[in-house]
């Protein structure tokens, strides 16, 4: 919280109180361990830029580019599943802290869901932070018995004849879903479609968002 | 990828170890004596057992894509060919 010294007003002089900004526990630990470590100069400031930086480039809007070239590009969608880092590297996206990445491509008879029993391993360079629920105990015990329930809570009903395929991912591989491409998509530039790819679809718990009526390129 | 040159193949049938040991192990619990086959061999990879703990990992071990049918897994799981995928380094697998 900003202190301003040449403030005189309190929060009972202005009529209401203000929410004290305490600092959690691990908060304040964090910040001393950062202090001291710039202090010792162990680390700069600009490295904590630096890696700050490097941690909100990674999003998911790196495996909808990924998904929307796949989609748009036989020979590109062949190269992301055969040397999934090479084709990351292509697209301009740095997977290189993945120790090995795995592609799992959707079809009308294949669903894949990916899930890491033990702890939270999921692919971040391409997908950047999991979100809370794909850490909870919950989705991590539910994801390999009862993966049709989950996808049901999802919004997804793969059909008896369908077969759903869960991925633990326990060991150095991180395992991306390839969506099926949303039917009426035809005329959709790379860039309309990659707007398609959510997070979850990319996590196999859905499908790609369907195509919105109306948004077709006018050429 | 990297060839392994671990003693199984893919469409080789093993059985996860049932052991129960302290330590970091990646082998979860509800998969240990369950019986499935090598999907893929993902190439060796340094000890996570040993990683955990301060060590260097080494010797490499060969980790596999080891598949199971979802119905021998979960007895009651409903009757699909749906199948459960995980990765299992092989030390925890034996021939079946």
């Amino acid at each position: 919280m900003s202190v301003d010294p040449s403030a005189k007003q309190t929060d009972e002089e202005h009529g209401h109180p203000h929410p004290r900004h305490e600092l959690s526990y691990h908060a304040k630990r964090i910040y001393a361990i950062r202090e001291l470590l710039l202090e010792k100069n162990v680390i700069t400031r600009e490295d904590i830029q630096t890696q700050i930086d490097y941690q909100e480039a990674r999003s998911p809007a790196n495996g909808a580019k990924l998904v929307a070239r796949a989609w748009t590009d036989p020979k590109f969608k062949a190269r992301l599943i055969a040397d999934p880092k090479a084709a990351c590297a292509e697209m301009g996206i740095d997977a290189t802290s993945l120790n090995e990445f795995v592609v799992l491509e959707n079809t009308e008879k294949v669903r894949h869901m990916v899930v890491c029993t033990l702890c939270s391993c999921y692919p971040r360079p391409i997908l950047g932070r999991p979100p809370d629920w794909y850490k909870s105990f919950n989705y991590r015990a539910r994801a390999v018995n009862d993966p049709r329930g989950v996808m049901r809570e999802f919004g997804l009903e793969p059909g008896p004849d369908v077969e759903v395929r869960v991925h633990d991912s326990t060991a150095d591989i991180r395992y991306l879903v390839l969506p099926l491409r949303p039917a009426g998509t035809e005329t959709l530039s790379e860039q309309d479609l990659a707007k398609l790819v959510t997070r979850d679809s990319m996590i196999g718990v859905v499908d790609a968002l369907p195509a919105v009526p109306g948004s077709k390129k006018t050429s | 990828m990297s060839e392994s040159s671990g003693r199984f193949k893919p469409g080789d049938r093993v059985r996860v170890r049932a052991e129960d040991r302290p330590g970091h192990i990646r082998t979860p619990f509800y998969i240990r004596g369950k019986t499935g086959w090598v999907e893929r061999a993902h190439g060796e990879f340094r000890n996570p057992e040993s990683l955990a703990f301060g060590g260097d990992g080494l010797p490499k071990r060969p980790l596999y894509l080891v598949g199971f049918h979802q119905r021998e897994v979960w007895e009651k799981y409903a009757a699909t060919k749906d199948k459960l995928f995980i990765d299992i380094y092989e030390h925890w697998l034996d021939p079946a």
